[in-house]
């Protein structure tokens, strides 16, 4: 199967899900101050994450992220970090959009968001959404307030 | 005898939603078709405000009003005098501290409530904390939230002017000894005021009994309307007690440089336009309870919640944390399953719940969990959808949780 099927099939989006839950990557916050950070603590639900990014210049050198979350906060904060770790901020401000458009039920680029597609049918319960987007609001937030390079 | 089935028939929602499991009760009720009819009415053929106007209509709103006001002192044997309407239970609260910082509290003194309570009656008494230097001190509590009455009882000083506490806990059902708490009080002079909002619609309450000074609940909470809250105070606090808000309705006359004498009853905390339809339709409410008896729905909840915590118990996958209380809501958590994942799950088939830390927030203390699922029934529910529940709960696991998505 290519790596597109892999992607559409629920099983694997499903185990995809349960493996960020339960071992999610990046997942431990750095001392000092070469990270930048952003706390995003839901008013509605009990998830509470802190997102740290790393950047050398343009490029986000390094992602973590820690927290109290459910299952689909820390997965798909999980993915992000994956996505988004090497990227130069113009590229990840692009995945980002992609990601938002698809957790609104639009069109978006499969490919582009590659593991996170598993995200893409959580718009159908109105309530995850924000458990969907928090580390993700977080990063966008931390790429927004750096000042650019250019 | 008390048919659960009969009385479904009273309430509309069931119709509406033939297969929703409503286990959310700790957070509102369902309304009896009585309920919606006083409102109806009201609205289609009552309209009019109350202590105003010298016409009919005007007149039969002032009736129904104040015969709810005597259905309420009813309902808790208390005094027509000693009851005031607000907005909600949050609103009753925030009056009573804010009427008792004005009048009978100063910089040093101190209150006792506990970690269990509710937002309401803890934010509140955290700001005059704040503004006035009044110290709120947490009387500690075993592990189903129940206050240590020992711990209590060595707390007392001549600083400890109020104990506020709710006599049953929202997220725990933890039953306070209420009575014996205040006898403890009141042998010290310590003001007692009880937020009822989790016990009042469940069990028979008698202030008299009790011999609590303030004791506040909700109307939505017990098959009610919204936006009707309840103040039961001794008529010494009702007479002199400082509202919280000034304007009409409350005051006995005043002048135009500033002078002003508030009227001495229950309508010195009701200024403004009260909720008129919503009071009358708690009106109704009353009497449909009252036509059921509260002790025959007490027995019937206890009855239930003893069902349903037995089949729970059987169940390996799952964290119970108030099996011992015999009433409130089943609190629990399915092992290595987030609480909003596995309320997702029963949303999913149709079962409404609650996940979170139900505005009790420093309650993971006590119970060493940030989260948790809240099924808390009223006599409507039955053993059915008890036994629906329990078997969709089994079904509960991290890849079924997940599974709603795909």
């Amino acid at each position: 199967m290519s790596n597109r099927d892999l992607l559409s099939d629920p099983d694997i989006l499903r185990e995809l899900i349960m493996d960020h839950y339960k071992y999610p990557h990046h997942h431990s916050l750095v001392e000092g101050n070469e990270y930048l950070s952003h706390h995003m603590a839901s008013e509605s639900c009990i998830d509470d994450i802190t997102v740290q990014a790393k950047m050398n210049q343009d490029v986000i050198e390094d992602i973590r992220f820690d927290g109290v979350a459910c299952t689909i906060s820390t997965a798909s904060t999980s993915m992000m970090t994956d996505l988004l770790i090497g990227k130069t901020k113009e590229e990840a401000k692009t995945i980002i959009d992609e990601y938002f458009k698809m957790i609104d039920g639009k069109e978006y680029d499969e490919e582009m968001l590659q593991e996170a597609v598993a995200m893409k049918n959580v718009y159908k319960q109105a309530n995850r959404i924000k458990c969907a987007t928090i580390g993700w609001k977080a990063i966008q937030s931390i790429l927004e307030s750096e000042p650019s390079n250019e | 005898m008390f048919d659960v089935n009969k009385i479904r028939n009273d309430f509309p929602m069931f119709k509406s939603h033939p297969n929703l499991i409503y286990f959310d009760n700790g957070a509102t009720t369902f309304k009896p078709q009585v309920m919606i009819d006083a409102v109806n009415d009201f609205y289609t053929s009552g309209t009019a405000n109350v202590h105003r106007g010298d016409y009919e209509l005007s007149l039969h709103a002032d009736y129904l009003y104040d015969e709810t006001r005597k259905l309420t002192a009813k309902f808790i044997h208390a005094e027509e005098n000693e009851i005031a309407f607000t907005h909600n239970d949050t609103a009753s609260l925030n009056q009573i501290v804010y009427g008792l910082a004005k009048s009978h509290l100063k910089k040093g003194d101190v209150i006792l409530t506990s970690q269990v309570e509710h937002a309401s009656n803890l934010l509140p008494w955290y700001r005059l904390d704040k503004e006035l230097g009044i110290v709120v001190e947490y009387i500690p509590v075993d592990k189903q939230g129940r206050i240590l009455l020992d711990e209590f009882k060595k707390m007392m000083r001549k600083e400890v002017k109020v104990v506020s506490l709710a006599s049953v806990s929202n997220v725990l059902g933890s039953e306070q000894p209420i009575k014996e708490i205040t006898k403890i009080a009141h042998e010290n002079g310590v003001i007692v005021i009880v937020d009822g909002a989790q016990s009042v619609p469940h069990s028979p309450t008698d202030v008299k009994d009790l011999d609590v000074d303030f004791l506040t609940f909700s109307a939505h909470k017990m098959c009610g309307p919204g936006g009707v809250g309840i103040i039961y105070g001794k008529r010494e606090y009702m007479a002199s007690m400082e509202p919280q808000l000034l304007g009409g309705g409350m005051n006995a006359r005043f002048h135009s440089d500033g002078t002003m004498l508030l009227k001495e009853g229950p309508e010195r905390f009701e200024a403004g336009t009260p909720n008129i339809e919503g009071v009358i339709g708690f009106g109704a409410t009353l009497n449909y309870l009252m036509d059921l008896g509260m002790d025959s729905i007490h027995q019937y909840e206890i009855g239930l919640r003893k069902y349903f915590k037995d089949k729970m118990k059987e169940i390996d996958s799952i964290i119970l944390y108030n099996e011992d209380n015999p009433t409130g809501p089943i609190t629990f958590n399915v092992k290595d399953v987030f609480a909003q994942d596995a309320a997702g799950y029963l949303a999913n088939k149709n079962i409404a719940v609650r996940s979170g830390n139900h505005c009790a927030k420093i309650l993971h203390e006590i119970i060493q969990t940030d989260s948790t699922i809240r099924a808390s029934l009223y006599f409507y529910n039955t053993k059915e959808e008890v036994d629906r529940f329990v078997e969709t709960v089994k079904e509960i696991n991290l890849e079924s949780a997940i599974g709603i998505f795909f």
